[in-house]
């Protein structure tokens, strides 16, 4: 029965990754973008999710820790005869090395940990209302270091002539990975220690659970997925600092608590269904034909129709579509591969 | 690279009283934070947008040659309404949750409002000048200094001379401290919950609206992001303050305001382009530090409302 349920624990979220690849390879070119930036947002929210969902302490600074994996695989990955013209003032190191794609994705995700880990060792003592304005301004430093600080990177200009090798594979295996990363964290013993902490922190401290210890783990774990994240963003499009800032903080939050911030299965379930309706609210602002004429939409909606959503949401259904929990399986469903597994 | 410190001491005036000035209009801001966070708890992130709001309804004034005292009317009618209406729609279905959904909540009306002013307005912004006057400098014994400054020192001062009468001479005033030391017990003890939220949301709203009046005149052009940045240093300002009490909360918004209109005045620019990193660095090490702020009372916790 556990293992029924764990199964689909782990199935569910990543079959429906599967199908919106899926639906990928049949779609146009145009199209398509949408569906691998929505696999790429799978990934961010389910890095979100690590944290968030399991701890129950709000961040707002992971797209800090996606904003450092973008620019150390951006920049690692540019032809060296590129980098001149991007980033004229870019340390020596940076300067001269170039790494293929994988190896780039690797190590976006590796610093992605380390600056969760720097970050989280001060700021994991905090809960609650701190926690939420200290990671706000965790986002605050690393948005205007990474703006101004050009010799780690292209300052003010765009990621322009990064290898855009970001294609339906490599996105949805990205995302598998969060899913599948998320999944073993949180049948674990570590993911069970910090789930006791959020569900009452007195009584996990009582049996011996280190809040700040376990909450640590969790934070660095997030930033490595927030890490390969961004990593696969900056394969995809040219980033600058402003596409990795307030906006995208708030959309990825939007998305995890629309879905339901405390289970895997609403993190994917809200990146998804957000995605989707952001997705075609970008195309009606460009116009699309729709049954009985044109949609032409002005420019703005989009962050319009999400704010409400998330709004609605949070009053009437505060623990998000998914009520917060893994995926339900019918009865009779459970009832038939409980017979087939009893034989 | 050395500070130009002696300098700017002695001789630029009005950096100082331009920092000063905004100071001033950070702890009004700050006031219109603290007070809805202390008998709500709920930090209000939407707030730089009621300032936004009236920085719009003052452009729409001017646009239509309106008068000056008919924009200033329109300005506090239109936030004054869109606060009420966010106290019913959105903080009032919310009360009972936790202040990081709360958080989170506000964190979206405020993407929604700036989206709205986005669609409603585009994105090039418009001006509102009708104040432009005021910045027009006074000369006070051989020093130029420009007469906003002087004028948003003077009504923070008087903003805030007015609110601590109303706190502590009348009966609302009252309840607002009790309900902001011990909701529970407030209540208990008969103070009505519903008009003491609806009265701070209310002296929350005129103090945006006015703040809204002050930044027009500094910066006439109103985009969709206007008063975005101001809120997120005062923000950090209220929590380097301390939020608990508003004196703490006032304080750290007037110090943030000063620190970066002092700072971004006097710093070359190579230097000041850090400077939100550095106001935010301090922020968290407060918050590591001294969890209930720079100016809060030693011993006094924030007590989390049930």
């Amino acid at each position: 029965m556990r293992r029924v349920l764990a199964v689909a624990e782990l199935l569910a979220p990543a079959l429906l990754v599967v199908a919106v690849a899926l639906v990928g390879t049949v779609v146009s070119t145009s199209t398509e973008t949408y569906v691998v930036t929505t696999l790429v947002n799978v990934a961010i929210v389910v890095a979100l999710y690590v944290f968030i969902g399991n701890s129950g302490v709000l961040s707002f600074g992971h797209v800090s820790f996606v904003a450092v994996g973008a620019w150390a695989a951006g920049i690692l990955s540019m032809p060296v005869a590129e980098k001149p013209a991007i980033m004229p003032n870019l340390a020596g190191f940076l300067r001269d090395t170039t790494v293929g794609n994988v190896p780039s994705l690797a190590i976006a995700a590796g610093v992605g940990a380390a600056y969760a880990v720097l970050v989280g060792l001060p700021l994991m003592r905090l809960s609650g209302l701190a926690a939420g304005i200290a990671t706000f301004g965790v986002l605050e430093i690393t948005h205007n270091v990474l703006r101004y600080w050009e010799k780690i990177g292209p300052g003010l200009n765009t990621f322009s002539a990064v290898p855009e090798t970001t294609g339906l594979l490599q996105a949805a295996v990205g995302a598998l990975i969060a899913v599948a990363a998320a999944f073993l964290y949180q049948r674990s013993r570590y993911g069970r220690m910090l789930r006791a902490t959020r569900e009452d922190a007195a009584a996990a401290r009582a049996v011996g659970v280190s809040v700040y210890g376990q909450r640590l783990v969790a934070f660095a774990l997030s930033g490595a997925l927030a890490g390969l994240a961004g990593g696969l963003y900056v394969h995809l499009l040219p980033l600058n600092t402003e596409s990795l800032y307030l906006d995208l903080t708030f959309i990825t939050l939007a998305m995890l608590v629309i879905g339901g911030a405390t289970s895997l299965w609403g993190a994917v379930v809200g990146a998804v269904a957000v995605s989707a309706v952001d997705s075609f609210l970008a195309e009606a602002e460009n116009g699309v034909h729709v049954p009985g004429g044109t949609l032409d939409l002005p420019a703005g909606t989009r962050i319009v129709v999400v704010g409400a959503l998330m709004a609605l949401v949070l009053i009437l259904r505060p623990s998000g579509l998914t009520g917060g929990r893994e995926i339900p399986l019918p009865r009779a469903a459970m009832r038939g591969l409980l017979t087939k597994f009893a034989r | 690279m050395t500070l130009p410190l002696a300098t700017v001491l002695g001789a630029d005036w009005q950096t100082l009283a331009d920092a000063v000035g905004l100071g001033g209009i950070y702890a009004l801001m700050a006031v219109g934070i603290g007070l809805v966070f202390g008998v709500l708890r709920l930090v209000n992130f939407a707030y730089g947008q009621l300032v936004m709001a009236g920085a719009y309804a003052l452009a729409f004034a001017y646009e239509q040659g309106w008068p000056v005292w008919g924009g200033i009317l329109l300005c506090f009618g239109v936030v004054v309404l869109l606060s009420v209406a966010m106290d019913w729609l959105v903080f009032r279905p919310l009360r009972a949750h936790s202040p990081a959904v709360m958080l989170v909540a506000t964190f979206a009306v405020a993407f929604l409002l700036q989206s709205i002013a986005l669609l409603w307005f585009g994105p090039l912004g418009k001006i509102a000048a009708s104040l432009s006057s005021l910045n027009q400098p006074w000369v006070i014994s051989g020093v130029d200094i420009r007469k906003i400054s002087i004028v948003s020192t003077a009504v923070a001062a008087g903003g805030l001379v007015a609110l601590v009468a109303l706190l502590g001479r009348t009966n609302v005033g009252l309840h607002m401290r009790a309900a902001a030391l011990d909701f529970r017990t407030a209540r208990l003890l008969g103070v009505r919950a519903n008009r003491v939220i609806g009265s701070a949301v209310l002296i929350s709203g005129l103090l945006a609206a006015t703040v809204a009046v002050m930044l027009t005149v500094q910066t006439p052009l109103v985009t969709p992001d206007f008063a975005l940045r101001d809120t997120i240093l005062v923000l950090a300002g209220v929590v380097l303050g301390g939020m608990n009490r508003l004196v703490s909360a006032t304080l750290g918004g007037f110090a943030i305001g000063f620190a970066s209109g002092f700072l971004g005045g006097a710093l070359p620019t190579d230097q000041s382009q850090y400077l939100p990193s550095f106001l935010f660095a301090a922020v968290i090490l407060v918050l590591l530090i001294r969890p209930a702020g720079l100016f809060a009372r030693t011993g006094q916790q924030a007590v989390e409302r049930v």
